[in-house]
């Protein structure tokens, strides 16, 4: 077991398993972001008031048909650059900061992946039978509760398959914010890969993602087992 | 409600709807309907698929709106001429009435029993021991006690119907609907919905029943409507419509459905 040993005490261990903690970071404030998002962003994109509904499909087809390594470029410098042209214009006095390098890449994430889950939700809820809003208003439901108390819960078990891929993507996705510098498992991977001259890093922050993505696999698979309680 | 029902004249029908019309886009399903139900009645309807009995229920349980005419309930207008009550008032004359669907539309996420506490809990605001017994004591009746912790998915199609008008139940509706109670289930299954019904029809329960169980209908029923093409063809007690009726429809529709 040498090699272990050899593997435990590398000197670049900690700092990739401080970049694991900062990789997680984003992971986490993503998932709790955009899920709620997603929610009103599906019901915008049904919503009978077309002004809503096509600024959605608009906000869809823009955040799905250009690459979330764009995206993530984009909301790091597009404040300066934007507000250096508003300045130009006379209807700013300063240009606005550069934002925080780990909040913006948590901003891109969150527009991209309530994009991703919203059209999953919306697919739960046009799945829900017509019956269950119908049984609800005659028992005198409001419209909220109806939803919430009804609809939301069935749609719930019916998009976890769905959103299982998504969030094994997403652990994959935020390699990603290396683009922006963010010190996460990856970026950092790759610096001391080249600076000790090993792929031992890389194998490493390989088989911290697959690691990851178990837990994730393994979670999904409890709460699709809890949610099994009915049809 | 039973107080609203008190200082309702006894002459005064529970339902009264006058000049009902109902079309989707160009197509008019439903052209100058009106009848009167009275408190502790059961009205039956029948007639042909595609009649418009089922949007005729639809319309007055305000599931859908209606393109005309007036619905009043215990003497409120839910709508008159057209022209809707304010959402509170119409709020509260849907509270009065109770609705079983043909595929029985229960919660499947939510035990039997939660099936039937939730809108007592959240619409009624009773206090949940309050709507728990409720609920036993209607599962009770129903004889499905023992189901009150079992999900909709673990019972027949019978067992599933009686929950759903247990359900409705639950909220002590004035007037009880049916949109063919029984369509969905086996035949051998049929019966103990039709005994649910004709007890409640024993305990005066004012209800109105698309169904078409020709036999049932003419047992248990007041009065029947007899519904083609979005008119009421026929409206006369129970025992003449099926016995004796006047129109050459009914007696068409009727032959064929004995024959069948
Ligand atoms: N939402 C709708 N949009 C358009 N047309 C509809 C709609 N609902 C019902 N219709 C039409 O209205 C007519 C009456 O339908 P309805 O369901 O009330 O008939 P029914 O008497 O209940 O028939 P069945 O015995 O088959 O249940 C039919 O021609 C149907 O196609
Ligand atoms: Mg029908």
């Amino acid at each position: 077991m040498d090699w272990l040993a050899t593997f435990l005490h590398a000197p670049w261990l900690p700092q990739l398993l401080e970049g694991t903690g900062v990789t997680l970071q984003l992971f986490c404030w993503t998932l709790v972001l955009s899920i709620p998002l997603s929610i009103p962003i599906a019901l915008g994109r049904m919503s009978k008031f077309w002004p809503l509904r096509q600024l959605v499909n608009v906000y869809l087809l823009v955040i799905r048909g250009t690459p979330l390594m764009l995206q993530l470029i984009f909301v790091f410098f597009a404040p300066y650059y934007l507000s250096v042209y508003l300045v130009k214009l006379g209807l700013l006095s300063t240009p606005l900061q550069t934002p925080d390098r780990f909040t913006a890449a948590v901003f891109a994430f969150v527009i991209n992946y309530a994009a991703y889950f919203s059209e999953i939700f919306r697919g739960g809820i046009e799945s829900i039978p017509k019956g269950q809003y119908e049984a609800g208003q005659v028992l005198g439901f409001t419209r909220p509760q109806v939803f919430f108390r009804i609809v939301l819960p069935q749609v719930v078990k019916r998009v976890i398959p769905a959103s299982a891929n998504e969030v094994i993507t997403l652990v994959k996705d935020t390699a990603l914010a290396q683009v922006l510098g963010v010190l996460e498992v990856f970026t950092l991977a790759k610096k001391s890969a080249s600076s000790n001259v090993s792929v031992m890093p890389l194998i490493a922050a390989g088989i911290i993602y697959f690691i990851l993505n178990w837990v994730v696999s393994w979670a999904f698979i409890r709460i699709e087992k809890k949610l099994d309680y009915y049809r | 409600m039973t107080d609203e029902l008190a200082t309702l004249p006894a002459s005064a029908p529970l339902i009264d709807v006058r000049h009902l019309s109902k079309s989707f886009g160009e197509s008019m399903v439903l052209r100058d309907i009106s009848f009167s139900v009275y408190k502790g009645d059961v009205l039956t309807i029948i007639g042909p698929s595609g009649g418009g009995k089922s949007t005729l229920l639809r319309c007055v349980t305000h599931l859908e709106t209606v393109s005309g005419g007036t619905i009043l309930i215990g003497g409120d207008a839910m709508v008159r001429d057209g022209v809707y009550a304010e959402k509170k008032a119409l709020r509260r004359i849907c509270l009065r009435m109770g609705l079983v669907f043909q595929n029985f539309n229960l919660f499947p996420h939510f035990s039997v029993l939660r099936n039937i506490t939730e809108a007592q809990i959240h619409v009624l605001r009773r206090t949940s021991a309050e709507a728990r017994a409720t609920a036993m004591g209607l599962l009770e009746k129903m004889g499905l006690a023992q189901k009150a912790n079992a999900y909709p998915c673990e019972l027949s199609g019978g067992q599933q119907q009686r929950v759903s008008i247990a359900r409705a139940l639950a909220l002590d509706p004035d007037i009880l609907f049916f949109d063919e109670p029984t369509s969905a289930l086996d035949p051998e299954l049929t019966g103990e919905i039709l005994r649910v019904i004709r007890a409640l029809a024993a305990v005066h329960m004012t209800m109105v029943i698309v169904t078409h169980e020709m036999a049932f209908a003419r047992d248990v029923s007041d009065r029947t409507l007899f519904i083609d093409g979005g008119l009421i063809i026929e409206d006369a007690p129970s025992r003449q419509l099926f016995d004796a009726p006047l129109q050459n429809r009914t007696k068409a529709f009727l032959s064929r459905m004995t024959n069948e």
